[in-house]
């Protein structure tokens, strides 16, 4: 054991804390990111056991090249119909995005979180899953929904917290919840959906059923120790789970090597846990969904779980609480090495003869205009703020299945003190 | 830049808040200050701002998002000998780190016999009134009253904020610092639609610049009284002496500032020359402080006691987003509390 006397000459011990590269002020320079050429990445068989791919974990798995064509044995090989249908839902995730933002500015709602410059990381990858495979998303998985041709006007009742919101405006907007649209309630508390879509798969493949579960978190949330809980369950039991970490670079003003990302990828994690892991370029349309079916394909034959790190960046602010000029580089989205998801997959269809400028902005137009006569829709329902649109009873129920004394009791003091409110305002 | 300490600054809670880190951290560089979005950002709530620029990375920094590893890691450096002062963003994220509080912060001196002990405050903004929805809106206070070991402290002026927090931040044991965040601006009556009236037009805002302290387990009786003894705190506090000065009654209102320690002296010396109690809290009913503080008076007041003990609480329901208001508890419930504890025997008021 060494001394005191021996130490006395050591210099002193010093606490690192991790810096981002750029802040507020400093021009953005990516040029030290690894962008390896598309097409590279070799494709293991799905059948292959978690052991032969650590490389993965540490690569990038790309699709579309600089001139937008598809190279590479990862190029799912889709046809231009379903390349198109993906692009729309992208466009439309964005005009949605838009609108409802300036409604969160007009006073509509209280609150809204944009997935700008992410797009594809949710809908690429749910066109590469069933229908019914059960989805476990965090909150800035929109596309999903949106991917399903699920109803605008039901999300945006959901925002306004309306009598139309099937949540009754329990749920802070954006936190949507549908069993049928198999997708799972969101939660305000990070990382909790993950051990929940491991515990779905797990009950999946012990009824011998053949969904699987999918699962979402931003790389800041994967530091909880809810994502480990998951990953240990998912190693042990091999269940048939595809976990993705959207890792967008920040996490509200905490850059991504606070959640460890400056040692390691969010992917390698996988290799500690003898899972599958892949690293996968999430603004490339083709590489998530190429990389999501594969993980499926492994969940539907029981070759267990994979963790899937989507490298992109948040274009937008955290939620509309956010400002981001406060925390990072102006030109950070500008100059961020993967471009956009949209214009990434519009060039492809240009590329291949099977789009151009004009279709791409008649679409444009389109989805606009569906937004905003949902928008106008949604409205007739209410919006928040303007009168209550539930009963105030809702309050009490489906804290439990039935009521017990103790709810109905209070459920009557507020009828009661409700009542008392309107005299005074009677009187007034 | 030296500090005037005689000079005062018209702050809001936020920025009392604020100060009283600072002040901290000058006079004890044992002093550190920690949490998501805490360093460069200065946390999300601003409450940390400017301390990175002055003191440096090393004593005021962004953590990952994990808070079991925050309080974990704050009873690592407790241990030590530094003063961890960690935020959780919101007191709803607090039960990842619950373990780490609990079963650790809170008995590491009991356990080594006094060897090791973790001076670390956790401090978080809780409860509703901004439309946070269910995850951003409750008031967990009474499950820290019931561990032993940890204080839990509850501020509702700026004053009160920066020498509780200093007095929290200097306690040798682990305090939990609840910030009322619905009045981190400003005092607020509790209706929805007031405009929030800046703690600068308000008489109680001007705050010390200086070291200051507002000893733990000390409460501040707000306004005296005869009729009866209204218990508060946090945001409550204000709710509770809006709705006494207009419904024009001759109560006695005690901010209890801290929950553990308690005053229980002020209290029983209060309900003994009023006779009747009134105990007001945002959080759930069942189970919530108030029950605790009903059951005190109770057993140590029951021959002074002229009416039943009534409790104004938030509902048994988690906080729904678009009916927030109509789960607040605002100043018609304590109208009517206080019209039921004022009924004598014979039902009359
Ligand atoms: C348990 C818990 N702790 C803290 C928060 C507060 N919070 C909400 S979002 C967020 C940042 C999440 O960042 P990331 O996981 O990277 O996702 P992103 O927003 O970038 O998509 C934080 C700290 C929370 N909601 N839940």
């Amino acid at each position: 054991m060494a001394s005191d006397t021996e130490r006395r000459n050591l210099p002193p011990l010093e606490l690192y804390v991790p810096e981002p590269k750029f802040r507020p002020g400093d021009e953005a320079d990516f040029s030290d990111i690894q962008v390896p050429p598309a097409g590279e990445t070799r494709r293991p068989d799905t059948a292959a056991d978690h052991g032969e791919m650590p490389d993965l974990a540490y690569g990038l798995v790309r699709v579309l090249d600089d001139e937008g064509k598809a190279v590479g044995p990862w190029d799912p090989k889709l046809d231009p119909e379903t390349l198109r249908k993906m692009l729309r839902a992208m466009a439309l995730t964005r005009a949605y995005d838009q609108r409802m933002f300036r409604a969160q500015r007009q006073g509509k709602t209280s609150f809204y979180m944009k997935c700008t410059g992410e797009e594809a990381v949710a809908i690429a990858a749910t066109f590469a899953l069933d229908r019914d495979d059960m989805c476990f998303p965090s909150y800035r998985q929109q596309g999903i929904l949106i991917a399903r041709d699920w109803s605008l006007v039901d999300m945006m009742n959901q925002v306004y917290s309306n009598k139309k919101d099937r949540l009754m405006g329990r749920q802070l907007p954006i936190m949507y919840s549908t069993k049928q649209g198999s997708f799972f309630s969101i939660s305000g508390n990070l990382a909790t959906q993950y051990p929940q879509a491991v515990g779905w798969a797990m009950a999946s493949a012990a009824k011998g059923d053949t969904r699987i579960a999918a699962t979402w978190t931003g790389e800041g949330s994967s530091a909880e120790g809810d994502f480990h809980s998951a990953c240990i369950f998912a190693a042990v039991y091999q269940a048939p789970v595809i976990m993705n970490v959207v890792n967008n670079q920040w996490a509200i003003s905490s850059f991504s090597g606070f959640a460890g990302g400056d040692e390691t990828t969010f992917a390698a994690r996988a290799v500690g846990y003898g899972i599958a892991g892949l690293r996968v370029d999430g603004n490339d349309a083709l590489a998530v969904y190429a990389a999501t079916q594969w993980a499926a394909e492994r969940a539907r034959t029981n070759k267990g779980p994979t963790l899937i790190e989507h490298f992109t960046y948040r274009a937008e602010g955290h939620s509309t609480s956010d400002d981001p000029s406060q925390y990072r580089s102006a030109d950070e989205a500008a100059e961020w090495p993967l471009g956009d998801p949209i214009a990434r997959l519009k060039n492809h269809l240009i590329a291949l003869g099977e789009w151009d400028e004009d279709r791409q902005a008649e679409m444009d137009g389109e989805c606009a205009e569906q937004v905003k006569t949902a928008a106008k829709q949604a409205e007739k329902n209410g919006i928040l703020g303007h009168g209550l649109h539930q009963p105030l009873e809702t309050m009490f129920e489906q804290v439990f299945e039935e009521m017990p004394w103790h709810l109905k009791e209070q459920m009557q003091d507020m009828l009661d003190e409700n009542e008392a409110a309107n005299n005074v305002a009677k009187t007034r | 830049m030296s500090r005037d300490d005689n000079a005062t600054t018209q702050r809001n809670m936020i920025q009392a808040i604020n100060s009283a880190m600072d002040v901290a951290m000058e006079r004890d560089d044992n002093v550190c200050v920690f949490g998501e979005d805490v360093g460069y950002y200065g946390g999300v709530f601003r409450a940390t701002a400017g301390l990175q620029e002055k003191y440096g990375k090393t004593r005021s920094f962004d953590t990952p998002i994990n808070e079991c590893g925050i309080i974990g890691v704050a009873v690592g450096m407790a241990a030590y000998g530094m003063r961890p002062v960690a935020e959780i963003q919101f007191a709803d994220y607090i039960y990842p780190g619950l373990d780490q509080l609990v079963s650790e912060a809170a008995r590491l001196r009991y356990r080594s016999a006094g060897e090791f002990t973790a001076p670390l405050t956790i401090r978080t903004p809780f409860g509703g009134g901004i439309f946070g929805g269910q995850t951003h809106s409750q008031s967990p206070e009474s499950i820290f009253t019931h561990i032993c070991g940890v204080k839990t402290v509850i501020p509702s002026t700026p004053y009160d904020a920066k020498g509780l927090l200093i007095a929290a931040i200097e306690d040798p044991d682990p305090v939990v610092f609840f910030e009322p965040k619905r009045i981190y601006n400003g005092p607020f009556d509790g209706h929805y639609d007031t405009p929030v009236e800046p703690w600068s037009k308000h008489p109680a805002s001007d705050v010390p610049d200086g070291h200051y302290v507002i000893p733990l387990g000390k409460a501040n009786v707000l306004r005296e009284g005869s009729a009866v003894t209204m218990l508060c705190y946090g945001t409550m506090v204000h709710v509770t002496m809006a709705a006494v000065e207009q419904l024009g009654i001759d109560a006695e209102v005690i901010d209890l500032r801290s929950l553990l320690p308690l005053d229980i002296e002020t209290i029983e010396e209060s309900i003994r020359k009023t006779g009747r109690c009134v105990v007001v809290h945002e959080a759930t009913r069942t189970s919530g402080f108030g029950a605790e503080l009903a059951a005190l008076v109770q057993e140590r007041c029951f021959y002074h006691l002229e009416a039943p003990i009534q409790r104004v609480t938030g509902y048994d329901t988690p906080y729904p987003h678009s009916l927030e208001w109509a789960y607040f508890p605002g100043p018609v419930r304590l109208r009517l509390a206080i019209e039921r504890v004022m009924e004598d025997v014979s039902g009359e008021v």
